[in-house]
């Protein structure tokens, strides 16, 4: 490896060939000069918000998750009102500035709803609403039957804000046809990024490693990644995660294709199973590679949701300079069965004892307060 | 920065207390990391370790009230249990093969540590030992910490060297390396004033070495000491094993605060690597450095591997000191889980016997 000041952007050939062969240590010790290089001043950032999931309804049914329910299913729900409004209310009693809102892939719902929620939540509240993942977008805009691009405009002009990075997986369409045959593919997870950075939001993208995908797959969907923020400049963060067997359909030993309403019959799904989670060592090579090829994505998160406070400590030091958010609420992860629950205060007091200074932020990473 | 300390390691020379404060003090992660991983190595080139174990506590009552202790209870309160020698034997189970039993999920080794009893006399330990050495002969038992032993040394009325030639005589393989906390006094006596000293912890342990028990050694940080106060429980040790050669495995324990009386925050992973490879350096005579899965998390003890430490433990089956202050962790794992770990951490899975003798190569 290279100690040259000179910042060179990583070729996907010697990207590909860090993520296999790299000795930890030193890919580690490359990724952590680098975003001391971005963020000198020793800062770690994380916002104060509430993962709100108006419904775990959805039609597309990913193998790799846990949260979804059939229409029909006893623990199946919309999210009345009241209850919205009042996890708002304690959010910004919390000191919150925003909610993640996501759900499923809700047949009955319209774009009337989409619109109606936003706007409800707009007049009550000043809070900042990053929502609606690329599936959830592209889901909307099918279903009333107009373009990407009018479907954001409309939900921004609802007061939709910013867009969460979710749904990416893995932009490989190998992958995706066995993790999540019915999810959108690929492109158009990037063409409502594209979009979405055209109307002025910024998004964050994520990426879902662990399952099936190989390490040229890794490659491909940092590739697409770094491609799209060189053409809009769009993305804030990039977060790369684990996935997390526990619940799941593809997690399941043995699994063989399971009822729970998928439709995938007559379909000869390929359906490998993953038993376990990617290592520490596993994860911190890929957010240390992440950081290194990611040079024009300014922040890279270290998802203490799955890796639990001490690991997402030592991610400080291969790469990360942010903390994610406080998650006064999340749903999608602990279905899996993995709940490392955080206060503020354990987020505050374990970013002090990486060695880093902790700051409150808001969607768009300016810094609001320090501790 | 650290040029000359590692210029000192590479060339095998010895690190004093002062380098120890600069490695701790230094923000240089990985120089100090990869410098351990190096040492390592030299020592025990690309394998890890781990056994088929299996912990058991006889009883969590206890005389002393070590103030960073949720395990402990007083005889008579709430949750405060006490296992017969007809339980002990229950829990290394076993299916009858022959005349002789099998111990459950094929542990080679038990690990027995409890409390400080105010009742038990010193026959029912012998009694304890004796029989799990009849019911399960090919069983290693690592059982007494120190402080147990002292313990036992008072109420049997022997002294240190005939106490342990009892429990040695009646099948006591080897000894744990707990109680040792952190060595320095004032810090004794803000953790854990009924405790026995730090001299006395390592007057037990050179007594045990003399009577041809091997032990470990273990180090509680991250509540109130600092790194003087380690570097000073490092050296004793280093000065000890100089002497005796008894020590297996050094074992640092990251401090758990949840309801214990101290209470505070857990380390931070960073801390935990950190204290991994410097214990990697400067305990030159110690052949192993163990990341003990259940206090430091599977996570970080994946990653020490790469940090300094050559052992990850074992299976452990059931865990309640470590879980009574808020482990995060389970309480097992499997041979698979282990395995698959070590891989993952690019070294080669060694299942080992309680001396460290290869019993499985996965390679």
């Amino acid at each position: 490896m290279t100690r040259s000041k000179k910042i060179e952007r990583l070729g996907n050939r010697q990207a590909l060939s860090l993520l296999k062969k790299a000795d930890i240590l030193e890919l580690g010790q490359s990724a952590d000069e680098r975003r001391k290089t971005l963020h000198p001043e020793g800062v770690v950032t994380f916002v104060i918000d509430r993962n709100v999931n108006y419904t775990n309804v959805c039609v597309n049914q990913c193998t790799f998750c846990a949260f979804w329910r059939s229409g029909d299913a006893p623990d199946a729900y919309i999210l009345d009102d009241a209850t919205l409004f009042s996890k708002i209310e304690e959010t910004l009693g919390l000191g919150g500035t925003q909610i993640l809102l996501q759900g499923g892939l809700h047949p009955d719902l319209d774009l009337d709803y989409y619109t109606r929620l936003l706007q409800s939540i707009k007049r009550r509240f000043d809070i900042n609403i990053h929502g609606f993942s690329p599936p959830e977008i592209c889901y909307i805009a099918d279903s009333s039957d107009i373009t990407i691009r009018e479907a954001l405009q409309i939900l921004h002009n609802a007061g939709l804000d910013s867009i969460p990075g979710g749904g990416a997986e893995i932009l490989s369409d190998r992958v995706r046809e066995i993790l999540s045959p019915k999810k959108i593919k690929s492109s158009r997870w990037l063409e409502v990024m594209e979009a979405a950075h055209g109307l002025g939001m910024r998004t964050t993208a994520t990426m879902m490693f662990g399952s099936i995908e190989t390490p040229e797959d890794i490659i491909t969907h940092l590739a697409a990644v770094r491609d799209l923020q060189d053409r809009t400049g769009g993305f804030t963060a990039f977060i790369p995660w684990s996935f997390q067997p526990g619940n799941t359909e593809i997690g399941k030993k043995g699994a063989k294709a399971k009822g729970k309403g998928s439709g995938g019959k007559g379909q000869n799904r390929q359906l490998q199973t993953v038993s376990s989670a990617a290592t520490a060592v596993e994860y911190l090579r890929v957010l240390a590679l992440s950081r290194m090829y990611l040079d024009n994505i300014p922040n890279i998160q270290a998802s203490w949701v799955t890796q639990g406070l001490k690991l997402a400590q030592v991610a400080l030091r291969f790469g990360a300079n942010d903390f994610g958010s406080t998650m006064i609420e999340e749903n999608v992860v602990a279905s899996t069965g993995v709940s490392y629950r955080v206060s503020q205060d354990d987020i505050v007091n374990g970013i002090k004892s990486a060695g880093f200074r902790p700051a409150q932020r808001d969607t768009c990473y300016n810094i609001l307060k320090y501790f | 920065m650290l040029k000359r300390i590692e210029n000192k390691v590479l060339s095998g020379g010895r690190l004093t207390a002062a380098d120890a404060l600069r490695l701790f003090e230094s923000d240089d992660l990985f120089t100090v990391g990869r410098l351990a991983d190096a040492v390592a190595r030299k020592k025990n080139g690309k394998k890890a370790y781990f056994i088929r174990n299996r912990h058991v506590n006889p009883t969590n009552i206890c005389v002393n009230r070590c103030r960073f202790c949720a395990f402990s209870r007083s005889k008579g309160q709430e949750g405060a249990f006490e296992l017969t020698i007809r339980e002990i034997i229950e829990k290394l189970g076993g299916r009858q093969k022959g005349r002789q039993h099998t111990a459950l999920h094929g542990i080679s080794e038990v690990h027995i540590v409890g409390g400080l009893h105010p009742d038990w006399p010193f026959d029912y330990y012998l009694e304890m030992i004796a029989t799990i050495k009849k019911q399960f002969p090919k069983l290693h038992i690592k059982a007494f910490t120190a402080v147990e032993i002292d313990y036992l040394a008072k109420i049997s009325g022997l002294d240190l060297y005939s106490t342990l030639v009892a429990l040695k005589a009646e099948g006591l393989d080897s000894m744990p390396g707990g109680g040792a906390e952190i060595f320095s006094p004032e810090i004794r006596e803000r953790l854990c004033p009924e405790k026995i000293s730090g001299e006395r912890w390592l007057e037990v342990m050179e007594i045990a070495h003399k009577a041809g028990i091997k032990t470990n050694a273990t180090m509680l940080y991250g509540h109130v000491e600092n790194y003087r106060h380690r570097i000073d429980h490092i050296m004793r040790l280093r000065r000890l094993q100089d002497k005796t050669g008894g020590f297996q495995a050094f074992i640092p324990l990251a401090y758990h605060p949840r309801n214990t009386e101290m209470q505070g925050g857990y380390t931070s992973g960073i801390d935990d690597l950190r204290t991994i490879a410097i214990s990697r350096l400067m305990l030159d005579n110690f052949d192993h450095i163990k990341a003990y899965w259940i206090m430091l998390g599977e996570k970080i003890s994946q990653l020490a591997l790469r940090f300094g430490a050559d052992d990850i433990d074992g299976t452990i089956i059931e865990e309640k000191i470590t879980h009574s202050a808020g482990g995060l962790t389970g309480e097992q794992m499997t041979v698979d889980q282990l395995v698959n770990l070590i891989r993952k951490a690019g070294r080669i899975p060694v299942e080992r016997d309680s001396f460290y003798k290869k019993l499985r190569v996965y390679s």
